[in-house]
């Protein structure tokens, strides 16, 4: 017998829903209380200077928001590309979506040197800058996925939800791309200056993005006692090990490219061979924990099945992916300046030098602040409104026996 | 009840009369506080010229001297216009004052000119965090009112006044503007 | 320092001061010369691009342990060292709007000294990135920032080519009010814009005149007959990495 498919709130009611709530909630009180920290005394109480310019924060910002653009992918695959088992799934991609660009943003808002000029940035636009397309993407992403969720939720809106998918899939193909082109598109750094980096932001978003679905959608089902079938997480599983691959592919590409030109061999020897804290994080936690043993873990027979197993390889892409953040932005800015090929430069302003950076408590503290009140506007979310179905049981998620959704 | 006697009308119209008392007096009056606060605005120098003591009138001022502010700030920033009637540095030349101690008040200090009236207010201003607040060269109003254009690199720049400090400037103090 | 190092010869400061004096300008102290390129334009005149302001820096010329430039940028515009501003950040923190670069040629062991500073690109890749169109380009090439609507983001730090920009990391006080500067938000060597705009000269280039070195020229590039488009034309002038096609208004030579 098939069971319908039926969207309820979490009952909300135990001592685990509560423990989460406070601790989340502590650990945001606690990135507030950093940023007010920082903004009051300046930016010279983080390790943040004018050698390393974007820290910790930013890589958490950057993160989150590349994850929050993969985070849809699950409904796109069901509404954009027809796939009855991820429909279910739809409109929890959405609210995940849309609470974990509303961290990274956050996170990003709060370490501007002047975040009282918000309403500047939204006024004030330089329509050459792509950081400035990204804002106006970030906003329109929110409300694009907002409709887009209502129109999921919404029992007489159905009919338009398909339309909604297609503008949030194209939208967020643009977005991503921007994000990627933030980086891409500066010519002054020797690890930036690549147009890979926009199509590369576009497939690590789907990889980060679906590790963290997976992870929440595990721990949802999982503390709430609600079954989540084989069907949907082997399947979940399999799509993510092959955009850890895909990811692997382009950062092979990004390096053999750069190795092949005599000019980048000084900054490629930096990241692969030299530079320290940088070549153990790219090789140990971004190439090794977080793409190779994943994909193993994902891919074996036995262990691949295990859910212990794959929420410890979601958790290991996670790490890999905030580890590939942090080579790429503070790598690449730790990296000199190329001013004068072929001389060395010293100067009194670190000109010639690896830059150093260590990252202040307040820095980290706000990047995880970022995490914990996306995750927190996720908690309370399900519990307020229908994100999550009842069952996602193979025999009410199997596509043979389900009627159309 | 029904209709308030005659002695709770007069106790009535007594306490209103009461509670607007503070009202009645301005701040432009010397030394009275402002209502419902014992601040004391901070008078303005009012030398602008012999027949205008300020820039605009007063009122117009009161209510409209940040549009005066920030149309300058994007004319002289953005296009290099240097006239000198509304340029800030000018408003503070005009409105700083001295404590007791000879010093010249910061913006900290609630009894600067900018800040008594801002505190007071509720208006927080950030134009301090960026400029300065209190006089550092002499005024030159006088010249650019004069109608001369502004010409040559004037001395006062700072490879003359590295060494001074406001204290220094007080030697000019005094002079007529 | 090998070789050209020795100060202009007697006929070409001649020719300088001649050039200076027929332009109507004057030594306003003993060792200062304004070689003022023009008469400034009226204060209430918005700049136009009929002018372009550059400098050309001949390394040949720059000492090697000399900072004067330096320091009177930093005496000027109110920050480093000499104005004690930004106590409370770190080295890596504090704001320098102008630095001496020592280079050695690894090929060769050949070392040369220049100062660098803001290059005043023609398509400054800061003005470009700027989300709120803070940096910005002046029509008579000057590239600046409106602190008033930067929102302190830095994202013209990671895209400048030459690390030009800085940025506040504390409360400051005191700032000269020709030259504002506060936390937050991001700033960079103006060119001495207030200077220009009144018809002098940047203060690095009026400091190493006057310490004798001469290694510094300011002027507009778009007049023939100025003193920098002149030596531009005789010896040429070299852009820091060129190869981004910035067409940089700061020029060397001798790199």
């Amino acid at each position: 017998m098939k069971l319908a498919l039926n969207y309820r709130e979490i009952e909300g009611k135990s001592t685990g829903f509560w423990v989460l709530l406070g601790g989340l909630g502590l650990l945001a009180l606690l990135a507030l209380g950093a940023t007010l920290h920082m903004e009051h005394s300046g930016h010279y109480v983080t390790g943040m200077s004018n050698q390393i310019v974007w820290g910790m924060p930013h890589v958490f910002a950057i993160f989150l928001i590349v994850a929050a653009s993969g985070a849809l992918n699950v409904a796109s695959v069901g509404t954009v590309f027809g796939k009855p088992l991820y429909k279910p799934l739809g409109r929890l991609s959405g609210l995940l979506a849309i609470a974990l660009l509303l961290g990274g943003l956050i996170v990003l808002v709060l370490d501007l040197g002047r975040p009282d000029r918000l309403i500047v940035a939204m006024t004030y636009y330089n329509f050459k800058s792509i950081f400035a397309w990204n804002i106006i993407l970030y906003n329109g992403f929110l409300a694009i996925t907002i409709v887009y969720l209502w129109m999921m939720m919404e029992r007489k809106m159905n009919t338009y939800y398909k339309p909604a998918g297609y503008v949030a899939f194209v939208w967020r193909l643009i977005l991503t791309t921007g994000t990627g082109s933030i980086f891409g598109w500066l010519v002054a750094r020797e690890a930036y200056d690549m147009a890979l980096l926009a199509p590369m932001f576009i497939i690590m978003s789907f990889s980060y993005g679906l590790a963290v679905f997976i992870l929440v959608l595990l721990a949802a089902y999982h503390w709430t006692d609600r079954p989540l079938g084989n069907a949907i997480l082997y399947r979940l599983k399999n799509l993510l090990g092959v955009f850890v691959a895909s990811v692997l592919y382009f950062v092979a590409v990004y390096h053999l490219s750069n190795l092949y030109a005599t000019e980048h061999h000084s900054v490629e020897r930096f990241i692969l061979m030299d530079g320290g804290v940088y070549t153990k994080l790219f090789w140990i936690v971004q190439i090794l924990l977080g793409s190779l043993v994943p994909l193993a873990m994902i891919y074996h027979p036995t262990i691949g099945k295990s859910r212990p197993a794959i929420a410890t390889a979601c958790a290991l892409i996670i790490i890999g992916g905030i580890a590939q953040l942090y080579v790429l932005l503070i790598g690449g800015q730790a990296f000199p300046l190329d001013m004068f090929p072929g001389y060395e430069v010293s100067s009194s302003f670190f000109d010639g030098v690896v830059n150093s950076y260590s990252p202040s408590i307040w820095e980290i503290t706000l990047g995880l602040g970022g995490v914990a009140i996306a995750l927190l506007l996720v908690t309370i979310a399900v519990r307020v409104l229908r994100f999550l179905p009842e069952s996602l049981d193979d025999s009410v998620v199997d596509p043979h026996a389900a009627k159309a959704d | 009840m029904s209709q308030p006697s005659l002695l709770n009308r007069v106790l009535g119209i007594l306490s209103v009369l009461l509670l607007l008392m503070p009202a009645a007096s301005t701040a432009d009056e010397e030394g009275h506080p402002l209502p419902f606060s014992d601040l004391v605005l901070t008078e303005p120098a009012r030398h602008f010229s012999a027949t205008q003591e300020c820039v605009e009138p007063e009122d117009e001022m009161r209510r409209n001297h940040m549009n005066y502010i920030l149309h300058q700030r994007d004319e002289t920033v953005h296009d290099g216009i240097r006239t000198r009637q509304y340029a800030l540095e000018e408003c503070i030349n005009c409105h700083a004052s001295k404590g007791e101690d000879g010093e010249y008040i910061r913006v900290e200090d609630p009894r600067h000119f900018c800040a008594s009236c801002h505190s007071y207010a509720s208006v927080s201003i950030d134009c301090f965090q960026c400029h300065a607040d209190v006089p550092v060269r002499p005024s030159s109003l006088q010249q650019s009112r004069s109608g001369h254009p502004h010409h040559l690199a004037r001395e006062n720049f700072a490879g003359d006044l590295a060494g001074k400090t406001a204290l220094g400037l007080l030697a000019t103090e005094g002079k007529p503007q | 320092m090998k070789d050209t190092s020795k100060p202009a010869d007697p006929s070409r400061r001649d020719f300088m001061s001649k050039a200076g004096a027929t332009a109507g300008m004057a030594a306003v102290a003993p060792g200062v010369l304004l070689t003022s390129p023009a008469v400034a334009r009226p204060a209430d005149e918005k700049v136009t691009s009929d002018k372009r302001w550059g400098i050309l820096i001949d390394t040949a010329k720059c000492a090697s342990g000399c900072t004067a430039c330096v320091s009177a940028c930093e005496t000027e515009n109110g920050w480093g060292g000499e104005s004690n501003t930004e106590k409370q950040s770190s080295d890596e923190q504090r704001a320098q709007w102008i630095r001496k670069v020592q280079l050695k040629e690894k090929a060769t062991g050949h070392v040369t000294t220049l100062p660098l500073m803001c290059q005043h690109c023609e398509t400054p890749p800061c003005a470009d990135v700027c989300p709120t169109g803070a940096s910005f380009r002046r029509a008579d090439g000057i590239v600046l920032v409106d602190k008033h609507i930067c929102i302190g983001c830095r994202y013209c730090m990671m895209a400048c080519p030459y690390k030009a920009r800085s940025f506040i990391h504390e409360d400051l006080k005191d700032q000269k009010p020709w030259a504002p500067r506060g936390k937050g938000t991001v700033e960079s060597c103006t060119l001495c814009v207030h200077r220009v705009d009144e018809g002098g000269t940047p203060a690095c280039v009026e400091a190493c005149s006057s310490e004798g070195h001469y290694a510094m020229v300011f002027g507009d590039l778009y007049d023939d007959n100025s003193e920098i488009s002149r030596q531009l034309e005789q010896h040429g002038g070299k852009q820091i990495r060129a190869d981004l096609g910035l067409n940089t208004g700061v020029r060397y030579r001798g790199i």
